[in-house]
């Protein structure tokens, strides 16, 4: 199948999986308990008459379920989303300036966490039962079983209390004047730590998975035959190895991203870093659910964005499947 | 292995139950070994703890954020109200715990049925249940519960339907593998020309045979639950009536710069169950799986 093709194909799929997010959505504000109407203004009985009649008959709430749905779709097709009536402000703009800040943060664990776990697994496959290897099992451990919550925490004692050279809150400094260089240092200054405790979770995991496909590739006849005719070391591990062994980890990071959301979620909250999982949090806490069914739509779109690029970067990554040949 | 390998006599070897195999294996499995000890010490301790150390976790009983070892009634410190930790330790395990193994046989129950339909049937019925798997997994599960719980307002039973229902679909795709593999072998074939039903092969023949793989993922998804329910009690989803050990680290997250023990104790008590829970599963994992063991 050619690329564009492919890519269209996958696209159709895409749009199909975000409709049925939308359905989902749907069906969850009818299945609560509680009139619709209340649930779509999301202000715990609080709202007004003439709130909840405007929802009624902008949601259609007196028509059938099916034309519901038709008129809920048709409208999230226009870009409308809802209304937050405790922002009083329309739920796709607050989304939309919290999506960059999640996606710099999910993109910056992202990227530590394979540049480091990959190196670890690289330099411990060369001796698989030396004390690198030693360390990853300990790092998969904490990674899998300490909450990331509350290693952030931890981590803001450590960096406010005894060794302050990180900032531990929020994504700017309060006072800050200067260029926008000077700015996005300051801002990656404060991405230091979120992504670092986002980091650690899955860090682990592409370090022992990057370790075992190193081993099994390490151990290939042309990797032999490479060192035979006198390919130096760094250059047999890094261009001939490991350009085999990254599939593997490709594969795990397109799955993982979902998860990095959702664990973006609680790095948010503890660092106070304005995202998206900080705006989830707050419309938890004011039953805000049109936000809140918002940004499971989006958290959806984000990953199969995500899923796409993968599988994109798959074929890039192995010609074999580019061409169909086997 | 070589335990329960037969000696080179020439008799045939003796039939060793699967389950006794996978002992063996297990209890030489120092790790493994340790995990079970500790994961049964922590219910010991959550269970009856409460016994010898009795009391109301939300009684104020001495100065806030007193801290450990200062008083000798409250040996662990107490939090940002002056409630004693070891109180709300010890009746906080039992939801944390609880809800973990619930949401676990949620997903195991809604997985396997999944799974093993999709697995066994094939055809366009594969074909539709994986594609609603997939949906599933494109939500990120930790939001998904959050929004879950939001709209059917937070109680403990809520919290483990809503892990259970966003779990699933790692244990059907597992299922699903294993259904597909063991249903072309002979014994398969073997009780489909006895005559035996569709539902009397999926449940009573390939079920059986499925399920090492499926109670190693179990154990793992315990373990994934409990921090879950950790996660989501620390975001303040959990009815505040429950202790847990996520609620109490939420309530003092305002005072970690004050007090570093309110919120230290009860993630380590999180993450020695989660630890425990871990080191069983690669135990299991290991014994069900021998030849693995070599690397």
């Amino acid at each position: 199948m050619g690329l564009t093709a492919y890519i269209f194909r996958r696209l159709i799929y895409g749009i199909i999986l975000l409709a049925g997010v939308l359905v989902l959505n749907f069906f969850l504000i009818h299945a609560a308990p509680g009139d619709p109407a209340e649930t779509i203004a999301g202000a715990m009985g609080g709202a007004t008459a003439e709130i909840l009649s405007a929802i009624r008959a902008a949601y259609g709430l007196d028509k059938p379920l099916l034309t519901q749905l038709a008129i809920y779709l048709g409208r999230v097709a226009h870009g409308d989303l809802g209304m937050s009536y405790y922002f009083n402000q329309p739920v796709i703009g607050l989304i939309a300036a919290r999506v960059g800040p999640t996606i710099l943060l999910v993109f910056a664990a992202q990227l530590i966490a394979i540049t480091v776990g990959v190196v670890m697994g690289v330099l411990a496959a060369r001796k698989p039962s030396g004390p690198l290897s030693a360390v990853i099992t300990v790092l998969s451990t904490v990674g899998y079983a300490a909450p990331v919550f509350w290693t952030g925490i931890m981590l803001i004692i450590l960096f406010a209390s005894i060794i302050p050279i990180f900032p531990v809150d929020g994504m700017t400094s309060a006072r800050f004047s200067g260029g926008p260089a000077a700015h996005a240092a300051d801002v990656l200054y404060h991405l230091a730590l979120p992504a670092f405790t986002l980091a650690i979770i899955f860090l682990a995991q592409y370090s022992r998975l990057s370790r075992a496909s190193m081993i099994d590739v390490l151990g290939a006849d042309y990797v032999r035959t490479a060192r035979a005719k006198g390919v130096s070391e760094t250059r047999v591990v890094f261009r001939h190895a490991l350009r085999n062994a990254v599939l593997p980890i490709i594969t795990v990071a397109g799955i993982q991203f979902g998860n990095l959301i959702s664990g973006a979620l609680l790095v948010e909250s503890v660092f106070n870093w304005p995202g998206m999982g900080r705006l989830a949090f707050d419309s938890v806490l004011r039953r805000d659910y049109p936000t809140l069914l918002g940004i499971l739509f989006f958290a959806a779109l984000m990953v199969i964005i995500a899923n796409l690029l993968t599988d994109l970067s798959y074929r890039f990554a192995d010609p074999r499947i580019r061409t169909g040949g086997r | 292995m070589s335990a329960v390998e037969p000696a080179a006599t020439g008799h045939a070897p003796k039939a060793v139950s699967p389950l006794k195999e996978a002992w063996t294996v297990y209890r030489r499995n120092t790790p493994a070994i340790f995990g079970a000890l500790l994961l049964l010490a922590i219910v010991v301790f959550v269970i009856y703890g409460t016994f010898f150390y009795q009391g109301d976790p939300y009684e104020i009983v001495w100065a806030p954020l007193t801290p450990p070892g200062a008083e000798a009634t409250v040996p662990f410190g107490t939090d940002n109200l002056g409630r004693d930790l070891l109180r709300g330790l010890l009746k906080g395990g039992g939801p944390t715990l609880a809800v973990g193994a619930a949401a676990a046989v949620i997903t195991l129950v809604i997985g396997i049925s999944f799974g093993g339909i999709a697995g066994y049937f094939g055809g366009w019925i594969d074909d539709l249940l994986m594609r609603i798997t997939e949906f599933f997994q494109v939500l990120p599960a930790l939001l998904f519960a959050m929004v879950v719980i939001t709209l059917f307002s937070p109680s403990t039973i809520t919290m483990a339907i809503a892990i259970g229902v966003v779990l699933w679909p790692q244990t059907a795709r597992l299922t699903r593998a294993e259904f597909l593999r063991i249903r072309e072998l002979e014994y398969v074939m073997a009780a489909r020309s006895i005559g035996a039903r569709n539902g009397r092969i999926m449940w009573k023949v390939i079920l059986p045979n499925a399920l090492p793989p499926l109670i190693v993922s179990a154990t793992l998804t315990v373990g994934v639950a409990i921090l879950f329910q950790a996660g989501l009690s620390f975001l303040g989803l959990d009815d505040p009536n429950t202790m847990s050990w996520g609620l109490m680290i939420g309530a003092n997250r305002q005072y970690i710069l004050d007090a570093w023990w309110p919120v230290t104790f009860p993630g380590i008590a999180i993450f020695l169950t989660v630890f425990a829970v871990s080191l069983v599963g690669d135990g299991l994992n290991d014994a069900f799986n021998p030849k693995l063991r070599e690397r």
